[in-house]
């Protein structure tokens, strides 16, 4: 019983430093932050700290979060996982509008599918946990709402509640499946393939990392160098700048930690640069796309859906998006 | 054996309704009040007692009927969790109003909880208020009436149904009113029903 609660060892050294040094950027933007904030007579658009603060507070909470279930074993990675679904979830089925016909369909989706998931990934059933939601679940809820007898706007219903499992449950869940992968390394010497000494918390923090520093710099980009907006009718601030430059300078910054720390993913270094990339236009795809959702429900931000609501699908859409593509491709390359 | 079953009740219902409260131009106070909100679920009256700060829970009252509650053991032992008042609806004399049941109930100590649209209503429009609150507002003056507005907590239990989706509310808490001096049933109740509408909006 302890063991699925504490593994000692799971992490390395090249892990603990890139969660010192995470750690460290953080707690300067959070102190440069607070500085800001108290500024009497700020130069700097107050609305934007308080974006910053906000941003740089609600990162460094799930990082400390993440940190803390990575010390402490898979599992309890798998269930912090859960338990960030499970609420991003009934942020997304909040906002959208369901009929009085769609409660019992709900019931199973919150309390069946969602629980199942995760103890298919924790269970390490790649076999299962890859199709339950995109096969049985989706084929499950059009035909309960069928059988509810309520045809009106059928299809958008059932679409809305199969997007919404299909975002926050299926794809964040392949984040923590990282975990379970047993990896190989690509030796440049010999071209072969060797096992991986490293351990996989490490890549699993890697890939937040990268997507943390990929919504920064997009950040960045768009205010220096932004002019061709990409669809200002979904979100206004975002550029092709701000794309190609989050893209390219990413790429850098997974480099530069792969070579700094050369056990902290499998990935060789352009590996870990083309992987950075992947993540970095998954995320922007990620943001764009529930930007879109929120733009059509006419709402700013899941924070706001409910007032008083810290709004995680707004901090955790970018994962979403990239987790699956990360997983399947890391897996299709550096697994046997 | 309450002690533990309560808390933890009031926490599941808290947790699963993903309730935030919202104190408008309102604080938590231990005056006498009647809170009266718009009915859309089972919960209602369940989330909005279990929000309230803990020294308030056992001086505030739910309103309800008996024949439904007491029904059951599910529902009697709910019933008792919450010191609900139960109005015994065949009971109801000219000079044993329900009213008149609530004032002698809460005595100088107690708050309630009321729904004066008298049922749940499953197309969450507001619907017409009952007189009883205009009676109440008239017979105890001192008392404070407070609007409260529920949102969104019909989708997580609809009437008809007995399991919760957890999806996330919010719970408005306005400013008291007070029947005014010479102000006439229909008025009032207007005020009243409106003072709730408005709590939807802020």
């Amino acid at each position: 019983m302890l063991d699925t609660l504490f593994e000692f060892n799971s992490l390395d050294w090249a892990t603990i430093i890139l969660i010192l040094i995470v750690f460290l950027v953080l707690g300067v933007l959070f102190t440069v932050g607070q500085i800001l904030r108290r500024q009497p007579e700020s130069t700097f658009d107050k609305a934007i700290i308080r974006t910053f603060n906000r941003r740089v507070g609600a990162w460094l909470t799930i990082c400390v979060m993440l940190v803390v279930a990575l010390c402490m074993s898979k599992v309890v990675t798998v269930v912090f996982f859960g338990i960030l679904s499970f609420w991003a979830l009934r942020e997304f089925i909040t906002m959208t509008p369901t009929r009085r016909a769609d409660h019992r369909t709900l019931f199973w989706v919150f309390f069946l599918f969602t629980p199942l998931q995760y103890v298919l990934v924790g269970l390490d059933q790649y076999n299962f946990y890859t199709i339950v939601i995109p096969v049985y679940a989706s084929l499950f809820i059009p035909a309960r709402i069928a059988f509810t007898g309520d045809h009106k706007r059928f299809l958008e219903r059932t679409a809305k509640i199969q997007f919404g499992l299909l975002i926050c449950v299926y794809a964040l869940s392949h984040a923590p499946a990282l975990l379970y992968l047993d990896l190989q390394t690509y030796d440049d010497a010999t071209r072969t393939h060797v096992p991986w000494v490293g351990k996989p918390t490490g890549l699993l923090f890697f890939f937040i990392v990268m997507v943390q520093v990929s919504d920064t710099l997009h950040f960045v980009w768009d205010r220096l160098f932004g002019r061709y907006v990409i669809a200002a009718a979904i979100n206004p601030t975002k550029t092709w700048e701000g794309l190609i430059g989050t893209a390219c300078s990413t790429a850098v910054v997974g480099m530069l930690i792969q070579l700094l720390l050369p056990n902290v993913t499998p990935f060789t270094w352009y590996g870990a640069g083309f992987m950075a990339i992947l993540i970095s236009v998954m995320a922007s795809s990620g943001s764009m796309t529930m930007s879109a959702i929120k733009r059509d429900r006419g709402i700013k931000d899941y924070g706001t859906l409910v007032t008083g609501h810290a709004g995680v699908l707004d901090r955790i859409d970018s994962v979403c998006f990239a987790a699956p593509i990360f997983f399947h491709v890391t897996r299709f390359f550096l697994t046997v | 054996m309450k002690q533990i079953t309560v808390p933890f009740l009031a926490n599941l219902a808290k947790i699963l309704s993903g309730a935030t409260v919202r104190w408008v131009d309102c604080e938590p106070d231990i005056c006498q009040r009647v809170y009266f909100a718009n009915h859309t679920s089972h919960l209602d009256a369940l989330v909005l007692w279990a929000s309230l700060p803990k020294h308030l829970r056992n001086l505030t009252r739910p309103v309800a009927a008996a024949d439904y509650w007491q029904a059951g053991l599910v529902r009697r032992y709910m019933a008792s969790v919450f010191n609900a008042l139960l109005i015994d609806r065949t009971k109801i004399k000219v000079h044993n109003s329900p009213i008149d049941m609530m004032i002698r109930e809460i005595g100088n100590e107690y708050s309630l909880i009321v729904f004066p649209e008298g049922g749940r209503n499953p197309s969450g429009e507001l619907r017409d208020f009952k007189s009883g609150l205009y009676y109440l507002g008239k017979k105890r003056p001192d008392l404070e009436l407070v609007p409260v507005y529920f949102d969104n907590l019909n989708r997580v239990m609809p009437k008809g149904e007995f399991l919760p989706v957890p999806l996330l509310s919010c719970i408005s808490i306005g400013t008291p009113i007070w029947l005014e001096p010479g102000e006439g049933k229909n008025e009032f109740l207007t005020r009243a029903r409106q003072a709730v509408l408005n709590l939807k909006e802020m």
